[in-house]
């Protein structure tokens, strides 16, 4: 599995972009002891058959890498959410989108740390591709709420998303809405 | 920091990387994000890029751009350098450790890591 729940987002994450999305939304609400995340997107979605094959990790569907054997991004998902108490659910039909809901039990020992949200979300916001996305992050611990959307940064940092600059400043943009 | 705070600091940069008619001329760094380079740790690689590049001074000359799985799952976290008049070279098990050495040695020495080079994986099994 993942090492950290937030490298668990941003592989599902990364997968909605790859599906041709226009528009991508990520939730993530922490409670005292569950991390709910959505990540829903309007990309080309799966067929049933498609998606009972995906959960297989010895299935890849053999156009990014035409001699791979394996693909593991949901079977990590799967294995995280079922040896730790969580849950985990896939809504998608051909082009209607992708919905992933994965809820992680934060009072399980065997469920991995948190990880660094101001990361991943500076790493998913500046992933390659024009779509839109919008994150809503919710901590009910200290109180937090607040929410991103990538179009607006990008308009503000001057439609630049690549230069490490941009980067450097979009980490401590998001890191003062984190750590308020 | 409201969004008008970040529009005035993005302000205050070099109206900068004139990149887009200087292409070919900009430093690229392209880590490798699929599941293989995430699972390896490819998420701190990509931040000690990010700090050891704010350190040095050379975010304005800095691309650093995130990619797909490259092929090379076993040497993953992959990281391609692309710097102008220097030949391209994908590095393989890029830790934080390692991305510094690429910034001190590579970006600003000049010098190719040599025992960190690893060759391009048949075309095959290359995303591009």
């Amino acid at each position: 599995m993942h090492y950290n729940l937030c490298d668990m987002i941003a592989d599902i994450t990364q997968n909605a972009v790859e599906a041709g999305s226009t528009h991508i939304t990520l939730e993530c609400i922490q409670t005292q002891d569950a991390l709910k995340v959505t990540v829903q997107d309007n990309g080309k979605g799966m067929s049933p058959e498609t998606l009972k094959k995906a959960e297989d990790p010895f299935y890849t569907d053999g156009k990014k890498h035409p001699n791979r054997k394996v693909g593991l991004g949901i079977p990590f998902l799967i294995q995280t959410a079922e040896e730790t108490d969580g849950f985990w659910n896939i809504q998608t039909a051909p082009g209607r989108g992708t919905t992933v809901t994965m809820n992680f039990n934060l009072a399980n020992i065997d469920t991995p740390p948190l990880g660094d949200f101001t990361g991943l979300f500076r790493e998913i916001l500046t992933l390659p591709g024009s779509f839109d996305m919008d994150i809503h992050r919710k901590n009910t611990t200290v109180n937090l709420d607040y929410r991103i959307n990538r179009n607006e940064l990008k308009d503000v940092l001057g439609g630049d998303f690549e230069s490490a600059a941009s980067q450097i400043l979009l980490q401590k943009y998001i890191e003062s809405q984190e750590n308020p | 920091m409201t969004l008008e705070e970040l529009r005035k600091l993005r302000g205050q940069m070099k109206t900068e990387v004139e990149k887009r008619n200087t292409e070919g001329k900009t430093i690229q760094i392209i880590v490798g994000m699929g599941t293989c380079g995430i699972a390896s740790g490819a998420k701190e690689t990509l931040n000690a890029f990010l700090k050891e590049i704010e350190e040095k001074g050379l975010a304005d000359h800095v691309m650093l751009r995130q990619t797909g799985c490259m092929g090379l799952c076993a040497n993953e976290p992959t990281v391609e350098v692309i710097v102008p008049d220097m030949p391209k070279v994908i590095y393989g098990n890029v830790n934080a450790k390692v991305a510094k050495e690429i910034i001190e040695k590579h970006i600003i020495g000049k010098q190719l890591l040599d025992k960190l080079i690893i060759d391009r994986p048949a075309a095959d099994i290359m995303s591009k």
